[in-house]
């Protein structure tokens, strides 16, 4: 019963994807749709592998809301134990040229700031190599994370974190 | 109309079939993979029904084309921008050399494999079906900016700083005195490298500039080889440092500890580097400690970490320090003035001015020669004191001093429809982040460009005349991936990520093959 009902809902997910893609004027269409079909996410060439039909152990998630650079907010069920930058591709949250370096701690494009209170309650305290890279992104705060080094826990249910403006964004403004 | 009836009259049976066959079978993730694949080929129907007016809303205005010259970073990432908001705008990437990704495959130090991973996301721009690549294509030689022009809607220049700075001292054309980025091209494997003649005879060697390349250049010098051999540095480059003798490395500068230009991460690499000593002079530190609690947090940081380094570093590192065989200095407030050499006319080291710092804020201190005079002794000199851009064309409105195309959110002064993004309109600074932002910048800008009508579409027969006339000699996309086939293969062959191919005629070869 359950594997039907999840099958509706992805049958119907494809309708929706579809109609707006066929009937729709293509100009008008989300940055996101059109990122997933002419760029792929890059998370297919880096070697990650999504299990097909096996259903997985229920892991607890916990709501965590972005507020993305022109303003919208996305939420998302976060997996407890999954650092954000997993999160944010696995939920498909469109943040351009976000987690370049892939978590390597090599770039800063996966800039994140996050209210005191939950920065707070971050699991971890950032390692020096973490501050490094951060001294290099643009906007940075006192309560600015690298994504891709902060793990989802229990306790930061309901969070909501900001993803700050590019320099380029500030120039001219989103598009 | 409902929904499926909209469905049945744009996609095929079958396909809607296999649509829901898929659904049903796979877990979302998956799936969604499998639909994105079904609108690519859904997509490739369009394209042509596009033509006809009968698929797209929007295809009654005509396609557009935009030319981008140079696949480096600043390329691909306006690239990327272009075809993420436009639904059938095509891009085609011009590459002077056979082999894509500018300075992250020839800039980016072999033991950072990490900056590497964009290519990932290049890869995947470059495989959209609107993004075409040509290399081994040279603006100037194998066609114009005319040419470009004529063809396209717009034409973006991400061709790059090309061009080192150069110190105008005596000597400096001595052999053994290098640029840093021809030092760092032969260590990448860059065609026009490959053949630099390096000695590394020798004990010390002296590095002229504060910056991530003086570092990065000294970096490779003083690693040990056991790391080096498991990165895709270039063989030959593997095989000289093997056999050298470079003990010391000085890394000189004309400023203080307030002004340098290399980033934390890469000094910090420095002062954990295995069997390597740290060598900071206490009297270059002195009182600027007091400056450093009102700095901004990223100079603060870093300004912290050079004077820890030399007045209290940390246990570990006073412990690798005591026991290291190797060293690198950090030399302040030194202008060169002259290369000496000995009776054969090999390097012997370097005259330097001692300097003093002028003017009131901190950052914009200017050096000011003394009268007193230093010489440091060393057989290798490598000069990293910026790069500059070339301006291509004589009729590019040029910044001869910056050595930059001159620009305004990147839209080339007086010159509608071409555009430049990365090094080559900015200036050589920042790291793979500020070229990214850049990239974006640029490609929104065209598409403003292009809603406000300023960019007309192009006459796609000359586009399609153009790449005609290239095509015997265009490397594609496809083409690459066989040449980065054949690296990675050699490469796994000796432990390697990577064997690159330096020559240019072996490249092609097996890009043709
Ligand atoms: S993704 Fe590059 S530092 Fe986090």
């Amino acid at each position: 019963m359950a594997s039907r009902k999840f099958a509706a809902f992805l049958f119907q997910k494809t309708f929706n994807s579809m109609k707006s893609t066929t009937v729709t004027s293509l100009n008008a269409l989300p940055c996101a749709t059109w990122c997933r079909l002419h760029v792929q996410p890059r998370s297919w060439v880096s070697g990650k592998k999504f299990s097909s039909s096996v259903p997985k152990p229920q892991k607890q998630t916990v709501k965590v809301t972005f507020i993305l650079r022109d303003g919208s907010r996305s939420e998302v069920d976060a997996t407890v134990g999954d650092n954000l930058l997993d999160i944010i591709l696995e939920h498909d949250v469109d943040i351009d040229g976000f987690g370049a370096c892939e978590g390597t701690l090599a770039c800063s494009t996966c800039h994140l700031i996050f209210k005191q209170e939950d920065y707070d309650k971050l699991p971890s305290k950032p390692t020096d190599e973490e501050l490094d890279m951060l001294d290099l992104a643009f906007g940075l705060e006192d309560t600015s994370r690298l994504g891709c080094q902060v793990i989802v826990t229990k306790d930061l249910d309901g969070m909501v974190v900001t993803v700050p403006q590019g320099v380029a964004d500030a120039r001219s403004g989103p598009l | 109309m409902n929904i499926i009836q909209q469905l049945r009259q744009t996609i095929q049976g079958p396909q809607l079939t296999w649509c829901i066959a898929r659904a049903v079978k796979l877990s979302t993730k998956s799936f969604k993979k499998e639909i994105d694949l079904f609108h690519s080929i859904r997509y490739n129907f369009g394209k042509s029904f596009s033509s006809s007016g009968t698929f797209y809303s929007t295809s009654s205005s005509a396609c557009q084309h935009v030319a981008i010259v140079g696949s480096g970073p600043a390329g691909y990432y306006t690239a990327q921008k272009l075809l993420k908001s436009h639904p059938d705008l095509v891009v085609d990437i011009y590459e002077k050399l056979p082999v894509p990704f500018g300075l992250v495959r020839f800039g980016v130090a072999p033991d950072h494999p990490e900056v590497k991973n964009v290519i990932n996301t290049f890869t995947n721009t470059a495989n959209s079906d609107r993004c075409n690549f040509f290399g081994n294509v040279e603006l100037g030689k194998d066609l114009s900016l005319k040419d470009l022009r004529d063809a396209y809607t717009a034409v973006v220049l991400c061709y790059g700083a090309a061009e080192d700075r150069v110190l105008g001292i005596p000597g400096e054309d001595l052999p053994n005195v290098l640029s840093a980025r021809s030092f760092v091209g032969w260590y990448n494997g860059l065609p026009q490298d490959a053949q630099l003649p390096v000695n590394l005879d020798c004990e010390s060697a002296v590095v002229l500039g504060h910056g991530n390349v003086a570092l990065d250049v000294a970096r490779i010098l003083l690693t040990p080889i056991s790391i080096l051999e498991k990165t895709d540095i270039s063989e030959h480059a593997l095989e000289a440092l093997r056999r050298s003798s470079v003990k010391r490395v000085h890394i000189v500068g004309r400023r203080g500890p307030l002004q340098v230009a290399f980033t934390i991460k890469e000094l910090r690499e420095m002062t954990q580097l295995p069997d390597t000593r740290t060598v900071i002079q206490q009297t270059d530190v002195d009182g600027i400690d007091k400056y450093i609690q009102d700095l901004p947090r990223p100079r603060k940081r870093l300004t912290d970490l050079i004077y820890k380094s030399s007045v209290s570093p940390g246990e570990k590192e006073v412990k690798t320090w005591k026991e290291a065989s190797r060293e690198w200095r950090l030399v302040f407030l030194r202008s060169p003035l002259q290369i000496l050499q000995d009776t054969n006319g090999q390097v012997k080291g370097i005259e330097l001015a001692v300097n003093r710092l002028e003017g009131d804020s901190l950052k914009n201190q200017r050096a000011v020669a003394t009268d007193e005079r230093e010489v440091i002794h060393c057989g290798l000199i490598l000069r990293s004191i910026g790069y500059r851009g070339l301006p291509l064309d004589d009729d590019l409105p040029f910044n001869n001093s910056r050595g930059v195309i001159e620009n305004k959110n990147s839209r080339i002064k007086n010159e509608k429809g071409l555009y430049c993004a990365g090094w080559i309109g900015h200036g050589p600074v920042g790291v793979i982040v500020d070229t990214m932002t850049d990239g974006f910048e640029t490609g929104k800008i065209i598409l403003a460009d292009i809603q406000s009508g300023v960019l007309e579409s192009n006459d796609e027969h000359k586009r399609q005349g153009l790449l005609k006339s290239l095509q015997a000699k265009a490397i594609t996309f496809s083409d690459w991936k066989k040449i980065d086939r054949a690296e990675t293969e050699a490469g796994a062959k000796v432990g390697k990520p990577r064997e690159k191919i330096s020559d240019i005629q072996q490249m092609i070869q097996i890009a043709k093959s």
